[in-house]
């Protein structure tokens, strides 16, 4: 099959004209989304970037469901999406884990609420445990954690649940810069191994190259998108290191380019205000 | 104001013995602090429990020597007991004078000195020598005319004390005692009353000690120590029970629906500032002064804390944990069982601490306004006929049993709730 085949099988997700306007307490309006299209593959490995403001966390919360949007729809598998539901997974930045329940439990969570019986559910985990290397923390409270550790629970936790698509809002944002390189390593693998069809936000423009077959550079007021790239460096990490993917010249010169065009909106909005 | 201060010194003189003893004691580099900075660093203060100790020791010591304790080996100085005598001088209608002694026996509070007084020779001259009888910290007034010849005269008069001259109205100060001339030549003996306290103001520790033995071991009016105790913790229990049972499922449901927010809302916010002793005439002309009156009460004590707790639980929860629930496939019900409940128990048990200390001290202030059983009883029947020592007991053993519970939900909080503060 070639990839457009790909693309028009029933198990992608659309994004169809998206806006999204909120109303504030003063009367005025926000367009923090204005028409916005996506076709995402299965087994897509997509970071969508851009400055604070953008509309990059609506647009994710829009699809994982938790936010109906003005006009426009966004269709997995064929059906429209209108709620949040287990298809659609999410790793969040931090404080998503249930500290009064075990990293067993919390990894189980998913399976559970849906009956699953608990020896299989067990397995599941002790497999997951083990993808996230955290061999040997079933027991631990995951506030005994650290930081690190936690996203590895969520990550974990997202994965029991065999999600079609999985959505990252800034899983990494709240990690120091090592733990970080690591992680991201981690997310690779998991893409790896999983295939699974992954959105991650993020504002860091090195883990959006690093992390993205394919990025989304967003703009704000309205949020739209604003440039699209098709990268290579996601499928050079997995077979090399993450650290010479990050020092070959062709990334450095993405990560400038990138970072310039970023900083020109940030100006753009400044101006504005003035 | 001598007991502040000497309250003040003690707590200066025991910090400045205890720098000396620590700067002494402690090698040069054992003293070397690893933080430099601990003033204004709020979590390097942590309470020196020596000086909890010394604060109680001192509280007690202080107690002791005021009261005469034979715990203490140092007091201040007690009210005179024992014999003592003073002259007084008359003068006749005749103008003659004639000196004549007055024997007072003063006897320790709730004793008497059984010795034989001193003898009382009277000799034949027209003044009589007198004597009385008197108990420490009170006053007793003599007659000495009375027995003396012409004394019933109308210019018969008593000039002199101890030799000094005195008028009606006048005091003077003689031995172990101060002495007030009355209009009518009466002589009002005041012994001297020390510095401690009357037993009926502060009785002594060991006073207390015993008469919690005592009423332990055979009851107040009829009541043991362990009913009334006990009748006062199952009304707490009661009360704050049925406060939690109608309080949590009311707070859950205003923190989950806008319809229970809006209706409960004015209804919690205005019960809530009013004490609930303020209830306690409502609450008797309602439902009367015995049980139904007094759980009514500890009801509505716990009602409304419990009630905000569980809002304040459920509104606590991070939009992140229900995001994450419902992206993982809970229904709205397992959400509530999964997520937002134990969320909540934390706030719960801070809230239920609070509810439990202030129905404890409901309880005690209603049983003061009526009740058969009871702390509050006991301590107010006491006080009634001036058993100090009873009152002061109950006080100390409801201060201990709302100090007992606190541990206890502490503890339970730290088993149950192991993650709190810790997210």
């Amino acid at each position: 099959m070639s990839r457009e085949e790909i693309q028009e099988t029933s198990s992608s997700l659309h994004i169809n004209n998206v806006s999204m306007t909120f109303s504030l307490p003063d009367g005025s309006t926000v367009n923090a989304l204005q028409d916005v299209s996506l076709k995402i593959r299965k087994g897509e490995l997509l970071s969508i970037l851009g400055p604070s403001g953008c509309g990059k966390t609506t647009l994710l919360n829009i699809i994982a469901g938790f936010l109906t949007p003005t006009s426009g729809s966004v269709i997995l598998n064929n059906h429209q999406v209108t709620g949040p539901s287990a298809e659609r997974g999410m790793v969040f930045q931090q404080g998503a884990l249930f500290e009064w329940m075990n990293v067993r439990k919390n990894i189980g969570f998913g399976p559970n609420m849906q009956g699953i019986a608990s020896a299989q559910i067990n397995q599941r985990v002790d497999e997951l445990l083990e993808t996230v290397g955290l061999h040997g923390f079933a027991n631990k409270n995951v506030y005994e954690l650290s930081g690190g550790m936690q996203q590895r629970v969520s990550l974990a936790r997202c994965l029991a649940n065999d999600p079609d698509v999985i959505l990252m809002d800034e899983p990494l944002g709240a990690l120091d810069a090592l733990t970080r390189e690591k992680m991201q390593g981690l997310i690779l693998k998991l893409w790896k191994e999983t295939g699974k069809t992954i959105i991650l936000i993020t504002h860091s423009v090195e883990e959006a190259l690093l992390l993205g077959e394919r990025l989304i550079v967003m703009a704000p007021r309205p949020g739209r998108i604003h440039k699209e790239y098709e990268l290579p460096f996601a499928q050079q990490a997995i077979t090399t290191d993450i650290r010479e993917v990050k020092k070959c010249a062709d990334f450095t010169t993405s990560r400038e380019e990138i970072l310039s065009m970023i900083w020109e909106m940030e100006e753009e909005i400044m101006g504005r205000k003035a | 104001m001598l007991i502040l201060s000497l309250y003040v010194a003690s707590f200066i003189l025991l910090l400045v013995i205890y720098k000396m003893l620590i700067k002494r004691f402690t090698s040069a580099n054992a003293q070397a602090k690893i933080n430099t900075v601990t003033f204004g660093d709020e979590s390097a203060v942590k309470p020196n429990r020596t000086a909890s100790v010394l604060s109680i020791l001192t509280l007690f010591f202080i107690w002791c020597a005021f009261t005469g304790s034979s715990l203490s080996p140092i007091h201040v100085p007690g009210p005179f007991t024992g014999d003592t005598t003073f002259t007084y001088t008359a003068k006749n209608t005749n103008k003659q004078t004639d000196t004549a002694q007055v024997y007072i026996r003063v006897n320790p509070v709730n004793k008497k000195i059984t010795k034989s007084s001193p003898a009382n020779n009277n000799r034949n001259n027209f003044t009589k020598n007198d004597s009385a009888e008197v108990t420490a910290y009170r006053s007793v007034l003599i007659r000495v005319k009375k027995n003396d010849t012409g004394g019933k005269e109308e210019n018969y008069l008593v000039t002199k004390i101890n030799g000094q001259a005195i008028k009606a109205k006048q005091t003077i100060q003689v031995n172990n005692g101060q002495v007030i001339l009355t209009s009518k030549s009466s002589i009002s003996f005041t012994p001297n009353k020390g510095w401690q306290m009357e037993p009926i103001w502060l009785p002594a520790p060991e006073a207390v000690f015993y008469r919690l033995i005592e009423i332990a071991r055979d009851g107040y009016q009829n009541v043991s120590l362990f009913e009334n105790i006990g009748w006062s913790l199952l009304r707490v229990i009661a009360g704050f029970l049925l406060g939690c049972i109608v309080g949590i499922p009311l707070g859950y449901a205003m923190g989950l629906s806008s319809w229970f927010r809006g209706w409960f809302d004015p209804i919690v916010e205005f019960m809530r500032p009013i004490p609930p002793l303020a209830l306690i005439p409502l609450v008797i002309i309602w439902f009367g002064i015995w049980e139904a009156g007094k759980i009514s009460l500890l009801f509505l004590a716990a009602l409304w804390i419990m009630t905000i707790a569980a809002r304040a639980g459920v509104s606590g929860v991070s939009i992140a944990k229900i995001h994450a629930a419902y992206s993982l496939g809970a229904s709205k019900l397992q959400i509530l069982i999964h997520v937002i409940i134990p969320n909540s128990l934390p706030e719960i048990f801070t809230g239920a601490r609070v509810a439990m200390g202030v129905c404890w001290g409901t309880v005690v202030a209603a049983e003061l306004v009526a009740a058969e059983k009871g702390a509050g009883k006991m301590i107010i029947a006491a006080s009634k006929f001036q058993q100090t020592d009873i009152v002061i007991m109950g006080i100390i053993l409801i201060g201990v049993i709302g100090y007992g519970i606190d541990t206890l939900m502490r503890v339970a909080e730290r088993k149950l709730v192991p993650w709190k503060g810790k997210s």
